[in-house]
């Protein structure tokens, strides 16, 4: 046996015998899933209801209509702007003076409004203003009042890509969303999580003063390479256990639901009469249909692969070499780790960006750059081979991103060469750019 | 003949000439006492012999051929003085995994494991985590790892450092049995006591070059005073002489340092005249931590460090 395959047996062996992997590979995502509901909670919790009291303002109460939740127009004449607060309002609309291409008015209110919900109160405005156009154009309010009823809801936008070929396809932007945040955020967490587990291991090392014993028997660059394939694979074991997780969470919830559902679903098909809950659950079904058949799983899980092995051997050497020259203060290890992190976060801001425009010229070059390219590429891929992202552009990125980690690599095992023995000295990045620059 | 030879070694840092062209050679089957005080180089050095650093310049020698650290590392068995253990591994399977990076099979590994660790008495310390281990334990546990794969060289840094008596013995002892079956043993240290019991030969490196190289006697015979003592029944009365100097007195007996010129003899013959009772006579050999300190002191004490212009 190689001794670079010894050790990646023992750095994978000692994480996997853990009490605490066995337990983070069940807690991971009960974990996500809180994430998820808290912070939708969070968002429906925080929706604060805006109640603005207006003035007798002949126009506005003939024709506002508070169609959003979340702002309430009402009417009382005995309020003005001092004590609006007192009587319950958040804020006091007040006329100003019209120009003659607008109407102009001001929120008064204790605290300032929100954006979003300044965008509401406008658009209100704006269609109660509309309206009363319409009726000085002789309109008259019945046939107002049923043309807005119709044009309710009345469209349906659908997007359906097409090829050169003529080949059509159902674009479900919805969904490519879903899956492109979901996996571009899985690779951004666990590139934390492993990238920081490698550095822990490295630092370890080097205060448990192994290193030199190991470095003795080994090359450094043996050490620092069994730690991270060693680590790399503990990550895809972590990974197909959640897969299996899954798959047995889901059969077992179909070995419990199958014989109502079914029964429901029978009957809609020979009985349209049956109520909405059938109506539901064939909806249900459709969903789940379109979730499983509208999304490439064949490339996206591949690439998902790719793209988290890419990314973590990019970023797990820059960790070591960052391990490699802490010492015992880990306030050190913080401010070292800065440079690495801060790119990781970038690639994130950039998919949440770039995951509403996938073919705009920063999710491209975003996706193509090795530094932010496993994150942000999977943003971009959700929304489809070759619709989105051409064939030609996928394999780019990735000979990029290869290119880019035995780059990272080559780089971080100087560093880790040399200050994995070095102890009880601050090492300055001016120092080990020097490192970089000697030869042996 | 040699086992190891080094050729003008050199290797500099950034802001200091750690080993500034360093020659020597270490006889097989050997005790060799590698001295300095701290930062002199010592560790860089070992670190290129182990081929844990290359050197910038020079060469080294290894059992006859050019030293390569793939081939020549199974036949090196270095403890560092900054030396550790996994502390949640456990330790049987500690030594197994370091014996296998040095190139053992697993099998041979484990029968070796066992061996030892019946010889020390750490059988029942197999499934225990290093965590549980006191300093002396581990250190023992450490020895056994270095020394386990039988390398031809042994090189030991500070191996004594924070054993208790009875630990260091037993450490001493495996050690002299090792020489004995024929290993080459390079033991660093700046105890000096330790270096005089159990060296061969010694080198004394200060800021990174080659101050001192023999063997313990024949540095001895260099660095002596004539110095001796003579121990009487009756101290007799000095009225002068030509012969020596009296240095010290103490009781009954006196330090005598013999003038140029003069034999040891002569000074006996001197007292006889005096018709004084000598029960002693005994040459005063300096120890090495007095040349140690002879040759250090005058220096600066700690290195400073300086700009290396390669």
């Amino acid at each position: 046996m190689s001794k670079i395959s010894i050790i990646i047996k023992r750095e994978y062996l000692s994480r996997v015998k853990r009490r605490s992997f066995i337990i983070s590979t069940f807690l991971f995502p009960i974990f996500i899933l809180l994430f998820i509901v808290g912070s939708v909670l969070i968002a429906v919790k925080s929706k604060e209801i805006i109640k603005i009291a207006v003035p007798n303002d002949s126009f506005l109460k003939a024709s506002v209509k508070s169609d959003s939740s979340s702002v309430l127009f009402i009417f009382d004449p005995s309020v003005d702007q001092t004590n609006f607060d007192e009587k319950g309002y958040t804020a006091y609309l007040r006329p100003n003076r019209d120009s003659a291409a607008s109407k102009n008015y001001t929120i008064i209110s204790r605290k300032q409004i929100g954006l979003e919900s300044m965008g509401d109160i406008r658009r209100q405005l704006n269609k109660a203003y509309e309206d009363k156009l319409l009726l000085q154009k002789n309109i008259d309010k019945l046939t107002l009042d049923s043309i807005s009823a119709a044009s309710d809801n009345a469209i349906k936008l659908g997007n359906i890509t097409v090829d050169k070929g003529g080949k059509e396809k159902e674009a479900n932007a919805g969904l490519a969303y879903g899956i492109g945040f979901g996996s571009g955020l899985l690779i951004y967490i666990t590139m934390f999580i492993f990238g920081a587990m490698v550095m822990r291991g490295v630092m370890e090392e080097k205060m448990n003063r192994i290193a030199e014993v190991v470095v003795s028997s080994v090359k450094p660059f043996q050490l620092m390479m069994g730690k991270i394939v060693g680590i790399a694979a503990v990550g895809l074991t972590q990974f197909l256990m959640w897969i299996v997780l899954i798959i047995i969470l889901s059969s077992a919830l179909q070995l419990f639901i199958p014989a109502e559902t079914l029964h429901h679903i029978q009957d809609v098909q020979q009985n349209p009469a049956v109520g909405q809950n059938a109506a539901l659950a064939t909806n249900l079904m459709n969903a789940k249909e379109k979730i499983v058949g509208g999304a490439q799983w064949g490339v996206l899980i591949p690439c998902f692969f790719f793209y988290f092995l890419g990314g973590y051997l990019f970023y797990a050497a820059l960790f070591a070499s960052v391990g490699s020259v802490v010492n015992e203060d880990p306030q050190e290890a913080q401010s070292l780790m800065l440079p690495i992190t801060m790119p990781i976060i970038f690639s994130f801001l950039i998919l949440s960006t770039s995951i509403s425009h996938p073919n705009s010229p920063l999710a491209f070059w975003g996706s193509m750059i090795p530094f932010s390219s496993p994150i942000v590429m999977m943003g971009r891929l959700a929304y489809g081979v070759p619709e989105s992202v051409a064939w030609w552009e996928l394999f780019l990125s990735m000979a990029l991103l290869i290119a880019g980690f035995i780059f990272t690599t080559w780089f971080a095992g100087k560093i880790y060469r040399t200050g994995i023995l070095l102890y009880g000295k601050r090492v300055t990045w001016k120092e080990m750019i020097k490192w970089l620059r000697r030869s042996s | 003949m040699a086992i190891v030879e080094l050729h003008n070694l050199k290797k500099y840092f950034a802001t200091q000439k750690a080993v500034d062209d360093i020659s020597f050679s270490i006889e097989k089957g050997s005790v060799f006492g590698l001295l300095g005080p701290n930062g002199a180089g010592k560790t860089t050095l070992i670190r290129m012999i182990t081929g844990i650093f290359f050197p910038d310049e020079g060469q080294i020698v290894f059992d006859g051929k050019k030293f390569s650290p793939i081939h020549d590392i199974i036949n090196i068995g270095y403890m560092p003085e900054e030396r550790g253990l996994y502390k949640k591994m456990k330790i049987g399977e500690q030594a197994l995994y370091l014996a296998q990076l040095k190139g053992l099979s697993r099998s041979e590994a484990m029968a070796k494991i066992k061996e030892w660790f019946i010889k020390l008495e750490m059988q029942s310390w197999w499934n225990k985590k290093v965590e549980d281990l006191s300093k002396g334990m581990s250190q023992k546990l450490q020895f056994v790892t270095t020394v386990l794969h039988e390398p031809k060289l042994i090189i030991l840094d500070e191996p004594f450092s924070g054993l208790d008596p009875v630990n260091t013995n037993i450490i001493k002892d495996e050690i002299y049995k090792l020489s004995q079956k024929g290993a080459t043993i390079i033991f660093s240290t700046h105890r000096m006591e330790q270096v005089e019991e159990i060296c061969d030969h010694i080198v004394l490196i200060n800021k990174g070059k080659k101050i001192l190289d023999g063997s313990v006697k024949r540095i001895k015979q260099d660095f002596k005073e004539n110095l001796f003592s003579v121990g009487f029944e009756q101290e007799p009365s000095l009225n002068g002489n030509s012969i020596f100097d009296l240095i010290g007195k103490q009781d009954h007996s006196y330090v005598v340092k013999i003038k140029e010129g003069h034999k040891p003899t002569d000074v006996l013959k001197y007292f006889i005249q005096q018709n004084a009772e000598v029960l002693s006579f005994n040459e005063i050999l300096p120890s090495l931590n007095d040349i140690f300190i002879r040759l250090v002191e005058g220096t600066p004490v700690s290195r400073q460090f300086q700009k290396i212009e390669a």
